[in-house]
């Protein structure tokens, strides 16, 4: 408050302005430089995907989940894919659940070297975008190898996967996993002893486990802040129980923190990637359950039972059994569940994504209540949004 | 298999409780409006201090029409457990969760925006995703969804549903 006037100023930033990181409009409250209030209004990127994916078969669909965050675009076809499943009461192949675990685990690298970059641009270290950037196209070389796509890729099947792992894949993977500890420790010195980067993160927009949990965050921000909840590790799925990886967790759950979760994350996943390296047997990477899963080409040519198949699956869908399921994943940004409830036909009669970066932002007011306006641009940067997952 | 806590959340609700549902390891239970902020607060001083997810079903046109589904977390041990109330109309309202979960606050507001159903008492129950002046409740069930219109010539806008028509269970 003006010590002349009592009064407070307004500030609208955005829906467009670089730093949201998509399309967000923030109205600040300011006293002087203080952040007295703020109120998010969303909704600039809703797209109805939730409407969209009632009228389509449950096949269909899978083309969404990436398209709705499109960071980790394979953590999110692991998250429906895993529903759907749950709902069949299938299992896919091992095979196929070491190949996705690979390729979610890529994905979440990807997605965290993106937030890397852009939130070290959002506080002028510009050096490290290009690297970061660098080191995610490789990964989305590999996806692009894998599945045919960078980003939108379609790979997973309910039931199992597309198709298999192509010739020189262990290789790639192997060039980039055993690169990556190094590069991360040198983002870490561009970062860690650089002084403009600990003064704009260290204390800055904190949020503290009892508010976390308050507002229901998850993922980085709510582990910043020291609440050891990780997905993977609390509700296991598509076989993560198997696999040995560490929890990182904050203490003081300010920026600099959630900075530090992300980075041993990324080593962790390295750590996971190694592990399912090992873990990779030949065999099927789709089920054989023929109501579900389409028949190998080879016996479309044989068998009329087998075109039989085809044609229903690909002309009615599958039809699961009445009922509702609720299945999550931990994503970049937390805890991606998929509701989807089902009256026994060939279309979800309702599908319900959770995303994390709706939760998150909704204690971006908490996090900058009395910090510099500058510190509101750390602040989102540090809960790592993606609009498409708020707005969906 | 369900978890232990959530089998004891379940049997301390008992007294609320006009329905329970078992099924793919997942307890729903169901609860009367007007006692559903005692079922949250019960719940949460039992360890289930996420909401993780709070959102709605349109049953369409089955009575009553919609469900509003509350989804709980315990972290530690973990568990969860999904809370339903049933919603006659949109003439009903339902009491809020927010002073149990902050977190309910644009949740709530997100289904009040997508279904119509209003939240009594909630500290600012307006339109989220939708423009303001947006008319229809969107994820409602007769509520339509066709292509917009374009400027070229030739195009007829369809229905996506219609693609692939809807082919209900076989009885």
């Amino acid at each position: 408050m003006n010590e002349l006037t009592r009064e407070t100023l307004v500030l609208n930033m955005g829906p467009h302005h670089p730093s949201t990181h998509g399309v967000l409009r923030l109205i600040v409250e300011l006293e002087g430089e203080l952040v007295l209030g703020t109120e998010p209004v969303i909704g600039y990127l809703h797209t109805g995907f939730e409407k969209e994916m009632e009228t389509r078969t449950y096949h269909q669909n899978i083309v969404f989940p990436p398209r709705i965050e499109y960071l980790a675009t394979m953590i999110e076809e692991h998250a429906y894919v895993l529903a759907v499943e749950k709902l069949l009461g299938i299992r896919p192949p091992a095979r196929a659940e070491v190949i996705r675990i690979m390729m979610a685990e890529l994905s979440r690298i990807a997605s965290h070297l993106v937030w890397l970059g852009t939130s070290a641009v959002d506080v002028n270290v510009s050096s490290l975008l290009m690297y970061c950037f660098n080191d995610r196209e490789r990964i989305l070389d590999i996806l692009e190898m894998v599945s045919g796509q960078r980003m939108m890729h379609g790979y997973m099947r309910i039931g199992g996967l597309q198709w298999d792992l192509p010739d020189g894949f262990e290789q790639a993977v192997r060039a980039v996993i055993d690169d990556m500890p190094g590069r991360l420790e040198e983002y870490e010195r561009l970062l860690g002893d650089n002084l403009i980067w600990r003064k704009r993160t260290e204390g800055i927009a904190v949020l503290n486990a009892d508010d976390a949990l308050r507002y229901g965050c998850t993922g980085p921000v709510l582990r910043g802040s020291g609440v050891g909840y990780d997905v993977r590790r609390a509700f296991p799925y598509g076989g993560y129980d198997e696999y040995e990886f560490e929890v990182p967790l904050g203490r003081a759950g300010d920026a600099y923190d959630r900075y530090l979760v992300r980075m041993e994350e990324m080593r962790q996943s390295c750590r996971i990637i190694r592990q399912a390296l090992e873990r990779l047997e030949p065999g099927p990477v789709l089920v054989d359950d023929r109501k579900v899963a389409l028949p190998p080409r080879r016996e479309l040519v044989r068998s009329m039972e087998a075109v039989i198949h085809q044609f229903k699956l690909v002309s009615e869908g599958i039809r699961p059994p009445v009922g509702e399921v609720y299945s999550a994943v931990e994503s970049p940004r937390g805890e991606k569940g998929y509701y989807i409830v089902s009256d026994g036909s060939n279309r979800p009669s309702r599908v319900r994504v959770r995303s994390a970066s709706f939760n998150n932002l909704q204690a971006l007011p908490v996090m900058v209540f009395r910090n510099q306006v500058a510190d509101i641009v750390v602040a989102i940067a540090s809960i790592d949004i993606v609009l498409g997952d708020v707005d969906r | 298999m369900t978890e232990p806590v959530a089998e004891a959340l379940a049997r301390a609700l008992a007294g609320l409780v006009e329905g329970e549902v078992r099924a793919l390891d997942e307890i729903t239970l169901l609860i009367p409006g007007e006692r559903i902020v005692e079922a949250l607060e019960l719940a949460k001083a039992r360890g289930f201090v996420l909401l993780s997810d709070l959102t709605a079903v349109d049953r369409h046109p089955e009575e009553p029409r919609f469900e509003v589904v509350y989804l709980l977390t315990s972290i530690e041990p973990p568990a969860r457990i999904r809370l339903k109330v049933r919603v006659v109309s949109s003439e009903q309202v339902v009491p809020t969760a927010v002073p149990v979960f902050a977190g309910a606050n644009w949740l709530e507001r997100e289904v009040y925006d997508m279904f119509g159903i209003r939240f009594a008492e909630h500290p600012d129950l307006k339109r989220i995703l939708m423009p303001d002046d947006w008319e229809g409740y969107p994820l409602r069930k007769d509520f339509p969804l066709v292509e917009e219109p374009v400027q070229f010539f030739g195009h007829v806008p369809k229905v996506p549903s219609e693609i692939i028509p809807k082919t209900p269970r076989p009885s």
